[in-house]
């Protein structure tokens, strides 16, 4: 099959690319950019003028809910979320039932995907046996049945000790080690950012410590083992200056956001909205204002979608007893560009933390359209308004709260490996 | 925000259409609620306590979880307002079989209720009820978490304004546990609607919610400073599972320092009043011959309480 991508404005972040340049696949691979290679005879042109072609998105978080949650949503109507959002390569974290923490499990989860034939996907490894945070996993073992790097999800450590000893046995074999930073103790019933909203609306609160005091025992203990470390999810301000401390001493640490809270603050729970029950909690407005500024000069890596797609019947509860998380990953594209128009960056700068810095997290041979590269590719109207409708996402979870909200940019086509996945009619 | 879900207490009219928090409404309809009020304390103390305004209305009193006296004082109101009242204790029925809030409430809908009166321990789960129940169905918040307790604070404000006559020109402390109680919150509200131009909150740090001064109040570590000058004592009820542990280290300490006794009230104005929410812990927050005393109104208030509840669901369903 060989395709021309005809008339569109590349984007190829990693190659610093911006140009009118036509793309030419051929066998799953970019062959050229820019004039057709000799005697190029597509199969199929795709008329790209007017949008925007670039590398297709790489996610750093997107719950499939398989296996265990397959009520919640099913790989199949999640990977049909993920390419109608333009993401060909996603991480899952291991927070299914069972967690991801025996090589049969993570080998089941890459064939069933694969079988699909949409985006790829990268299974994060459980850091110890069922997220128990006591006992470390076959780390060696699932790495070769595909894992890509090692968490706890939301689970903590039993104490410091295991999570010293996992970080020192990941490095051995220079193992990346994603964790979330939070206190359990200090988290513990907490449901919102111990602020002003918190106050008001009489929701049992999590502190902005129990991010600070995690982060610097995280910190501390990759100092010491030498491990890589990806903080997912940072959510305060405090936060980011640690990371950007850390970073200019030279430690060896990437971050992530999720698009919530890229944009949302605590002031968005309102009357007690129970899709802005997220974990970790909406800060703040300057902790969200922080967030959106490391983003920009590079303290914070990349942006992803931290999609959670969560049954109805958990949302339609009070707000604290409410599953945490939102859909999102088919609102990660138009929210990146908003996060760049409102910052004053241009499309480089949004498609950048979407897709060549994810892909370099990830270890990935994934993010940029260079002659030779994967062609997993994204096409997008960047002036396409339009109006997010929960009811109109395809993942099975149609939590979110941007609901109702006009967005900019709408994926048109999505390639995986060369092969034309999703075409928006 | 994003998008601007409104005030869903308020119908099209801006007229009060479920009562949910004290956050939010004009000062126009507290205003009502207490002038209401005071015409339904004439009633409650006739021969014939009746009035027919809720005549052939089910009022469901809905408590997710157990009170005595407030869906008492609820169901009294209701029955002299002559409606037909419903009395659930859900913890002991549907939930615990693992029905959803929603599902009870539609259920009860279907029996053609006409309101509801929801206690729950989770902040919030009376706006969840409102935004699902048909539009003609009225929610009055009967305590939510440590979010709101409405009635309490409206009845709060009634015996204040019945005793003190005008807001304006009054300094109001709040003692003790502020953080876990949707009563000092409601209080906070109605007091800054109504115009107070000095409330306090009291209470040591552990009990005190993050930012609380955001709300209006100015905080005061100590009773001595705290309460000095004042026009109105607020006591709140401090909960068992709070006084030992790492939120305060003994009911002896607290009552020694944040208990309110005649010594500590005498730093108050003369003429000071003095209210707690009931039920209360003596010799923990108040002392007996505070609670007992001349400057005590805690009896009127469980008077009135039952004259503001009448209030607002005669209002409710006339609007």
């Amino acid at each position: 099959m060989k395709i021309h991508i005809k008339s569109g404005r590349l984007i190829d972040p990693r190659n610093g690319i911006d140009a009118q340049r036509d793309v030419f696949i051929a066998a799953g691979k970019v062959v050229a950019t820019g004039a057709a290679p000799a005697n190029f005879g597509a199969n199929r042109v795709i008329d790209a003028s007017g949008r925007v072609v670039c590398p297709g998105l790489v996610d750093l978080a997107v719950r499939l809910r398989e296996p265990g949650f397959e009520y919640m949503a099913t790989l199949e109507s999640e990977m049909d979320a993920a390419i109608a959002g333009g993401v060909t390569s996603l991480a899952c974290p291991p927070d299914t039932d069972p967690a991801l923490d025996e090589p049969g499990l993570v080998e089941m989860l890459k064939f069933r995907a694969k079988n699909l034939n949409q985006a790829h996907v990268y299974p994060v490894g459980a850091l110890t046996v069922g997220l128990k945070g006591t006992r470390l996993t076959e780390m060696a073992e699932l790495r070769d049945a595909g894992c890509v790097a090692f968490s706890q999800a939301e689970a903590p450590f039993a104490d410091n000790q295991v999570l010293l000893h996992a970080l020192e046995y990941a490095a051995t074999f220079d193992f990346p080690v994603w964790l979330r930073a939070q206190d359990p103790a200090l988290a513990r019933h907490g449901v919102a950012h111990e602020g002003e909203v918190a106050t008001r609306l009489g929701l049992p609160a999590i502190p902005v410590t129990a991010e600070t005091i995690a982060l610097s025992t995280i910190l501390i203990v990759a100092g010491v083992t030498g491990a890589r470390i990806h903080i997912a999810r940072l959510s305060s301000a405090e936060g980011v200056a640690m990371v950007r401390e850390a970073k200019s001493r030279g430690l060896p640490v990437t971050c992530d956001i999720g698009i919530h809270h890229a944009h949302l603050s605590e002031m968005d729970i309102g009357y007690f909205d129970p899709n802005c029950h997220l974990t970790p909690p909406l800060r703040s407005q300057r902790d969200r204002d922080a967030l959106r500024a490391g983003l920009a000069d590079g303290t914070i890596d990349a942006l992803c979608s931290d999609h959670t797609p969560v049954d109805e019947d958990v949302k339609q509860v009070p707000f604290s007893e409410a599953e945490p998380g939102a859909t999102g990953v088919e609102l990660l594209l138009p929210l990146a560009l908003k996060w760049a128009e409102e910052c004053g960056l241009g499309l480089t700068a949004a498609l950048e933390r979407i897709t060549a810095k994810p892909a370099a997290i990830l270890g990935i041979d994934a993010g940029h359209l260079g002659v030779g590269a994967t062609a997993d590719v994204c096409i997008f109207d960047p002036d396409k308004h339009w109006r997010v409708e929960a009811a109109a996402l395809k993942s099975q979870g149609k939590n979110t709260p941007f609901s109702g909200i006009e967005v900019r940019g709408r994926v048109t086509h999505t390639l995986v490996g060369g092969t034309l996945v999703y075409e928006k009619k | 925000m994003w998008l601007d879900p409104g005030n869903p207490q308020l119908n099209k009219n801006g007229e009060l259409h479920h009562l949910l928090s004290l956050e939010g409404l004009p000062a126009d309809i507290l205003r009502q609620i207490l002038d209401t009020a005071e015409s339904f304390v004439g009633v409650t103390q006739r021969e014939v306590k009746k009035v027919p305004l809720l005549r052939g209305k089910a009022v469901f009193n809905l408590f997710f979880e157990p009170s005595t006296r407030t869906r008492t004082t609820f169901e009294i109101a209701a029955k002299r307002l002559s409606a037909d009242v419903i009395n659930l204790a859900i913890n002991v029925s549907s939930q615990t079989k693992g029905e959803s809030v929603l599902d009870t409430v539609a259920n009860l809908a279907a029996m053609q209720a006409d309101m509801f009166i929801v206690r729950h321990a989770a902040s919030g789960a009376p706006y969840l009820i409102a935004r699902h129940v048909a539009p003609d169905i009225h929610v009055i918040n009967a305590g939510d978490g440590r979010h709101a307790h409405p009635t309490q604070g409206l009845l709060d404000m009634y015996t204040i304004r019945h005793f003190k006559g005008d807001f304006t020109r009054l300094r109001v402390a709040i003692v003790g546990d502020i953080l876990h109680s949707r009563v000092a919150r409601s209080q906070i509200h109605a007091l800054t609607t109504l115009g107070c131009p000095e409330i306090r909150v009291i209470g040591p740090k552990t009990l005190l919610p993050a930012q609380v001064n955001r709300l209006g109040v100015q905080v005061y570590p100590d009773m001595q400073s705290g309460l000095k000058d004042v026009d109105v004592v607020m006591m709140l009820r401090l909960q068992n599972e709070r006084m030992n542990g790492a939120l305060l280290p003994s009911a002896q300490e607290f009552y020694k320092y944040y208990g309110l006794t005649e010594d500590k009230l005498a730093l108050a104005k003369p003429d000071a009043i003095v209210l707690h929410p009931g039920p209360m812990n003596r010799g923990v927050e108040i002392d007996s011959s505070v609670a007992d005393g001349k400057q005590s109104v805690i009896l009127p208030q469980v008077t009135f309480g039952i004259a503001i509840r009448m209030a607002v669901m005669s209002i409710l369903a006339g609007n």
